[in-house]
């Protein structure tokens, strides 16, 4: 849909929209402090919101820094994107019983998921529920546990004005402004903010509100912080189609250097929003008569996953890596249309050994050219 | 199942160790009645002994061979039994007291220097896995073990299937619990991406680093960690004892927190 005007909503009104959510029927959902981190929990009142909170980020390492400020969101994205409010970690898939007769019965075990408003969506996280989406979603095999909380959810992306030193959503093409897959799109600055719908949905909530209309120079602003965020920006990869250099490089020395240094704990698959390896197993009762077939979150950095037929095909370090690596970058251009990676930067704040994606990838890359 | 089975006899022995592992049976709740349907348990060291020189089909042993008269039980019972599988740090490591393998480097001295009369002190020079003596089937890590690993390997063989060996790190299980990890946010010296999974990632769900209780997971980097570790501020000794600690004689933590200690 095309742009709407947007709309005056002033800090302390922001209340409202969450009101005007609540009274809908969503269960409201946005960025909190917790443990040290921002994550996205249940928020029952504005004032849970992290206001005045801004996070420092670096190569494994993440920290929380308070000031004076009015805003609630000028930060850049924690450790968990929307991937777990639609992927589960762990979650099971089906029951099944054995009667007395001896026969096996099966049960399905779909969620029964509820209208959920997230708060606070940065533009990186919503390319990578698009590609989530196309992965779970389109195809012929539509995995029903991922539709039926997937479509239940209601996203507000507010434009990102604080990136991270780990961030680089600008080169990949992805961010700081978010342009689609939204519901409603804010931009907030000191004064307030000035918002949007995105869908009909959208529409809905906001025509609620009963909000003055913003000039051309307020959004001119608003639209120049979200610029300067981008500049602000200091990583890059070498460019957004790194397919053919990384598959011609299956045997370089690099990916020994890596592993050197790599501690192949998989962090970096787990907060990749993008993600979705998973691995299955059934969890029999004791007495035998029941199990639940479950599945769980899994990566490219286990054992298991390079386990074919019983035979383990990636033992070593490098070889984990070279797939994180040439699948995200690489043969998810010949899956999905385009790379893997959406800019966040999460998988290099945190790795505990501040492993850094763009350096590796360039790393290969320039070693190609020369 | 076929109730006109015959019940498989287990049994569960005790060496050199708190009881605590034994403590994944006793703390079962109803599973561990479930547990004395199913099966014979015909051996219980903590519950008080049944019969003890019996044929067996399934053995638990928990703790490590420190003793001459270890040594020789543990050959029995191995002979006594069809499928013998180690529950928890010592008897898979040999345990904390196995810092004396590293720490001592003659038994007499430190018997001497803690006991009055050391001459009363039988026992070996190393405490040891109970694999360093005997075939062990299968290894249950954890300090102490859970209920559910052990209900797990059990009904496993209870369908006559091999038991799964999950040997993934920490992280990945702290991932999926939600946790906001501990090392990259306070610097915490975290053991979990070099650590089995089996517990949960207990420590970091409540803000702590994890120790490794579980011992080392497959394919690790510990020299890696340990780097990371120094980075973080630690001291080449504080780096040792990190893996120096409850399973200091699992190979690769023996190695790499000899390293570090040998750099202090
Ligand atoms: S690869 Fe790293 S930077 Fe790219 S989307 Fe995944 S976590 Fe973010
Ligand atoms: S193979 Fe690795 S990089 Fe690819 S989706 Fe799975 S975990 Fe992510
Ligand atoms: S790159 Fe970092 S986060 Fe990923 S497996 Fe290696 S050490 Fe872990
Ligand atoms: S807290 Fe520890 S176990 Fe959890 S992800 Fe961080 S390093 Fe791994």
């Amino acid at each position: 849909m095309t742009r709407g005007t947007l709309l005056n909503l002033p800090h302390a009104a922001l209340g409202s929209l969450l009101a005007v959510l609540r009274q809908q029927g969503y269960n409201c959902i946005g960025p909190v402090v917790r443990d040290g981190a921002i994550v996205y929990r249940r928020v029952h009142h504005v004032s849970d919101l992290p206001y005045g909170w801004h996070d420092e980020q670096m190569p494994g390492t993440y920290r929380l820094e308070r000031s004076n400020s009015p805003r609630a969101f000028s930060w850049a994205v924690g450790p968990e994107a929307l991937k777990p409010l639609n992927f589960a970690s762990g979650e099971t898939l089906w029951r099944a019983e054995r009667n007395h007769e001896g026969q096996i019965q099966f049960e399905e075990t779909l969620p029964a998921a509820q209208p959920t408003a997230v708060i606070g969506v940065r533009a990186c996280d919503l390319a990578a529920l698009q590609l989530q989406d196309q992965h779970f979603l389109d195809g012929p095999y539509r995995d029903p546990y991922y539709a039926a909380r997937r479509e239940q959810l209601f996203l507000v992306a507010v434009h990102c004005t604080h990136p991270a030193d780990t961030c680089f959503c600008a080169s990949t093409g992805d961010g700081p402004q978010a342009e689609y897959g939204f519901d409603i799109e804010m931009y907030e600055s000191e004064a307030g903010f000035l918002v949007a719908p995105g869908s009909a949905a959208g529409e809905a909530i906001v025509g609620e509100l009963q909000l003055s209309k913003s000039n051309d120079s307020q959004r001119a602003i608003a639209e120049e912080e979200v610029r300067q965020a981008a500049r602000k920006q200091t990583r890059t990869l070498p460019s957004q189609n790194l397919r053919d250099k990384l598959l011609a490089s299956l045997d370089h020395p690099h990916w020994q250097e890596v592993a050197k240094r790599c501690l192949s704990c998989g962090n970096c698959s787990s907060v990749c929003p993008t993600c979705f390896c998973h691995t299955e197993h059934d969890n029999p009762a004791l007495d035998g008569r029941t199990t639940e077939h479950v599945r769980e979150w899994s990566s490219c950095f286990t054992a298991e996953h390079g386990d074919i037929s019983g035979k383990p095909i990636r033992v070593q370090t490098h070889l984990r890596y070279r797939q994180w690596l040439t699948h995200k970058l690489g043969s998810w251009h010949d899956q999905y249309g385009r790379s893997g990676c959406v800019g966040c930067g999460r998988c290099i704040t945190w790795c505990p050994v501040g492993i850094d994606i763009t350096k590796e990838a360039a790393a290969i890359y320039e070693a190609q050219l020369s | 199942m076929n109730t006109e089975m015959v019940k498989p006899r287990i049994a569960v022995h005790k060496f050199s160790s708190c009881d605590g592992c034994q403590l994944a049976f006793l703390n079962a709740g109803p599973a561990l009645l479930e547990l004395a349907e199913l099966t014979d348990i015909v051996y219980f060291a903590e519950a008080g002994s049944l019969e003890r020189e019996v044929e067996i089909d399934i053995a638990f042993v928990e703790g490590s061979i420190s003793t001459p008269q270890d040594l020789t039980r543990i050959k029995a019972i191995r002979e006594n039994s069809a499928y013998l599988i180690t529950i928890g740090a010592c008897a898979t490591t040999g345990g904390l007291q196995g810092l004396r393998n590293l720490y001592a480097s003659n038994t007499r001295d430190w018997t001497g220097a803690i006991y009055a009369r050391p001459e009363f002190i039988e026992t070996l020079d190393e405490s040891q896995p109970v694999s360093s003596h005997v075939k062990v089937d299968l290894e249950l890590w954890g300090c102490p073990v859970s209920t559910q690993q052990i209900m797990t390997a059990l009904r496993a063989l209870l369908f006559g299937v091999t038991p799964g060996d999950d040997r993934d790190k920490i992280c990945m299980e702290c991932k999926r619990r939600h946790n906001v990890c501990v090392l990259i946010t306070k610097a915490a010296p975290c053991m979990g991406p070099v650590t089995r999974t089996g517990c949960g990632a207990i420590c970091p769900a409540y803000g702590r680093d994890c120790y490794a209780c579980y011992g080392p997971a497959e394919n690790i980097n510990a020299e890696a960690l340990a780097t990371c570790f120094e980075g973080l501020g630690l001291l080449p000794q504080d780096i040792a004892r990190r893996f120096h600690f409850i399973n200091c004689n699992a190979p690769n933590f023996k190695q790499a927190g000899t390293i570090w200690r040998n750099k202090s």
